[in-house]
């Protein structure tokens, strides 16, 4: 016996590690740490599937409905887990599927490793069966792409794939290996890419520039701090908050910073940008040291740059140089990974309180409370609004629920009032506003953290644009909470047209199926929530299911999502009706 | 912000694709590339663009920092006329007959430094290398004689002052190595 035992380890060990191109493809997603993929079989793709099979009890592939699924869900995947996001495709229709998601990847710096399947390397630029160039089309959304022709290629390119989606500011990576690669076979010997010439992820930190931005920071009579998906990218949230803290600066956040720290933090003043709070929104023109934070001053967040905080002296927390300057004019610019940056900013700072200062947002959100949330919030007739929605969420979560939102005025509102105790849990598509991004990415988010309740709010317009993945939820089992907040109109489009086309609402109105037999169809849970005395309990049941469940609730069809800074506007413009 | 003429010189790894990842910044900003060639450089398996836009300072400033976060841009660098030295190369193709009957022809040549680099019973191929200016003004002589051909390269151009790509790139080697 013990003979036998010693014969077959020495087996094992001299085991020849020759591999097909296709096993070498999973083999390095283990060697990653890689266990949930997202993805679609077809023709140029298969020998990896075939391996796949093999493989299923390391690997667990979710069969999307759909290639732009698979990204969004890997991106959801992503967000909340912080490791990298994995799906996979065929060729030609499969590879341009993923487009949508890689653009959304590359835009709010989620980091994927796509990986399609391409034609035989002797029969690309033939016009072959399947055959698109995925690498020419991916360039301008893709932080780093590459066709593997050669299977010995494929260990160090999928290296350098993850490598580079994760290092720095992440991005997207797209790696097309021809059909030819997969098959053929080579020496598997995987090396972890720890750095590539050319490529400087982490820029140097510059001292003087921190000593700088702390001497401005302690000399500020009217400081305010602007923090973005940089601090949790960073996994600076908790630095963060030692810096706001000590300093005694209020802070407001971006759309993808939300959650980075916690919404009920007595310094956090809100959102800042188009659909933000007052307060922040009006008082960026008035301070006098705007500290940004991990951001990237996108026109959303900025309104007219003429009038952007001219007034202030602007420091910007940045890993990009690129970013340095692009849109608002840094007086210190400190390059570098924040939770480098602001460690060593924490140590130059004096503790100071701005009470005054912070009373003026405290008075802004009155006013705002007055007039907009107040009404939001406790509205007592007529058709529920949005804001009830998400608050009975947060009374049912604690703030302890990722929000997974999709694009509109939906998307507004949960941002605005859903609450969060934790980071990583507001996952939306911010900078591409990509609708249909939700379902999708709260599969990948209840995936990459399987303990946390995961709710999707989506719109019935957006919600029509991936509805397929209820086949993913329904074969995966996988629990994730649906909101669909049904207005019947693609209603940011529509309040625009109110407000901006003179009440034309050209294509905007939709005639909808039944949600709820839809989502029976799939064998989902599901309910619809027409009046506000159904409200409380309909969600408390929705947060309850152990199982998967999704909810319609009929919204008022014409609300409109206030404050707004209108296209061209100042911040300090905004409008509260 | 006035605009006018920036030589953008790139220094790259030799990658498959990258001339579309570079180009694509340009057109992402809807710019017009002026003129553009792509050669080996001063250091061994470093690739070198060269590329000229008429744009202000501020929009190059950020073109070049949007190819330089280019995972395979090893830097980019941007100069006004007056920081480099720079040449253009041009080919003339002219019928013989008209070049043997017409001695006026054969003037410009000699005049503006011109050098004949084939001549065969039907045709000559005259090359000039100078300055835009130059190279038009031959091009305005030779038109009126029947030119069978003309071509003409895009800037190159090298700085007056550095631009130390072995350094950084030493400087690439230690921060990999120590991280």
């Amino acid at each position: 016996m013990e003979v036998k035992t010693a014969k077959k380890e020495k087996i094992i060990k001299q085991a020849p590690t020759t591999v097909s191109g296709a096993e070498a493809v999973i083999k390095c997603l283990l060697e990653e740490g890689i266990d949930t993929i997202y993805g679609y079989p077809g023709g140029a793709i298969m020998p990896v599937y075939d391996e796949l099979y093999k493989y299923q009890d390391k690997i667990h592939h979710v069969l999307t409905r759909h290639e732009q699924g698979a990204t969004h869900a890997a991106q959801g995947y992503a967000r909340v887990s912080g490791k990298v996001g994995v799906c996979i495709a065929t060729s030609g229709p499969g590879a341009t599927n993923l487009v949508t998601g890689i653009a959304d990847a590359q835009i709010d710096s989620t980091p994927i490793v796509c990986i399609t399947g391409q034609v035989g390397s002797h029969l690309l630029g033939s016009d072959a069966f399947q055959e698109t160039d995925i690498v020419g089309i991916s360039t301008p959304v893709t932080k780093w792409n590459y066709q593997v022709t050669k299977a010995e290629e494929i260990p160090e390119v999928l290296a350098k794939a993850f490598y580079i989606a994760r290092s720095g500011r992440p991005g997207p990576v797209l790696i097309d290996i021809t059909k030819d690669a997969q098959f053929a076979s080579l020496e598997f010997n995987y090396k972890k890419c720890t750095g590539i010439r050319s490529y400087k992820p982490f820029p140097k930190v510059n001292l003087s520039e921190i000593e700088r931005a702390a001497e401005l920071i302690n000399s500020a009579k009217k400081p305010m701090i602007v923090f973005g998906q940089g601090v949790i990218l960073g996994g600076a949230e908790a630095l963060l908050q030692h810096v706001v803290e000590k300093a005694g600066v209020p802070s407001a956040w971006t759309i993808l910073g939300l959650s980075a720290m916690a919404t009920d933090h007595p310094l956090n003043v809100g959102m800042v940008g188009m659909h933000g709070n007052y307060g922040p929104n009006v008082l960026t023109n008035e301070c006098d040291v705007l500290i940004a934070i991990g951001m990237r001053f996108d026109d959303r967040v900025t309104g007219n740059l003429e009038h952007y905080a001219k007034q202030a002296k602007v420091i910007h927390f940045e890993i990009d140089p690129a970013e340095i300057d692009k849109n608002v004019k840094a007086e210190v610019a400190v390059l570098g990974d924040v939770k480098e940056t602001l460690q060593l900013l924490l140590g130059f700072l004096k503790s100071k309180n701005h009470d005054t200062w912070h009373q003026k947002f405290k008075d802004l959100y009155k006013i705002e409370y007055d007039k907009i949330i107040n009404n939001e919030l406790n509205g007592k007739e007529g058709k529920l609004g949005m804001a009830e929605v998400i608050d009975e969420i947060n009374t049912s979560s604690k703030g302890d629920a990722i929000i997974v939102s999709d694009v509109g005025q939906h998307q507004m509102v949960a941002c605005r009032y859903a609450k969060f105790n934790k980071t990583r849990s507001n996952v939306t598509s911010g900078g591409l506003g990509t609708m249909g991004f939700a379902l999708p990415a709260a599969i990948g988010a209840k995936m990459g953290m399987p303990e946390r309740q995961v709710v999707a709010i989506i719109g019935d317009g957006g919600y029509q644009m991936t509805i397929q993945e209820l086949g993913t939820i329904f074969q995966t089992k996988v629990p994730v909470k649906i909101v669909v907040l049904n207005n019947g109109f693609l209603g940011m489009v529509r309040q625009w047209q109110q407000m901006f086309f003179d009440k034309r609402y050209a294509s905007t109105e939709l005639i909808n199926p039944d949600f709820v037999a839809i989502a029976k169809g799939y064998f989902i849970k599901a309910k619809k929530v027409t009046e506000r005395s159904e409200l409380q309990a309909a969600i408390k049941e929705m947060m309850d299911s152990p199982e998967a469940y999704f909810l319609e609730v009929k919204v008022e069809q014409e609300e409109n999502v206030f404050p707004m800074i209108p296209t061209g506007a100042s911040v300090s413009d905004i409008r509260l009706e | 912000m006035e605009k006018k003429n920036y030589t953008v010189s790139i220094y790259t790894e030799n990658n498959i694709g990258l001339l579309s990842r570079i180009a694509a910044i340009f057109l992402k900003r809807h710019i017009n590339i002026e003129s553009i060639t792509a050669s080996k450089s001063e250091v061994n398996e470093v690739m070198r663009f060269i590329i000229v836009v008429e744009v202000t300072e501020e929009q190059v400033k950020k073109i070049a920092g949007q190819i330089e976060k280019q995972i395979e841009v090893i830097r980019a660098y941007y100069h006004t006329d007056e920081e480099l030295i720079f040449q253009e190369t041009a080919l003339y193709k002219v019928n013989s007959a008209e070049f043997v009957e017409d001695l006026t022809i054969q003037d410009f040549i000699k005049e503006t430094n011109a050098r004949i680099v084939t001549v065969t019973p039907k045709f000559f191929v005259i090359e000039k290398t100078g300055k835009r200016h130059e190279i038009d003004n031959l091009y305005d002589k030779l038109k009126p004689y029947g030119l069978m051909q003309f071509v003409r390269s895009g800037k190159i151009a090298v700085s007056k002052n550095e631009m130390p790509i072995s350094s950084i790139l030493e400087d690439f080697n230690t921060i990999n190595i120590n991280s």
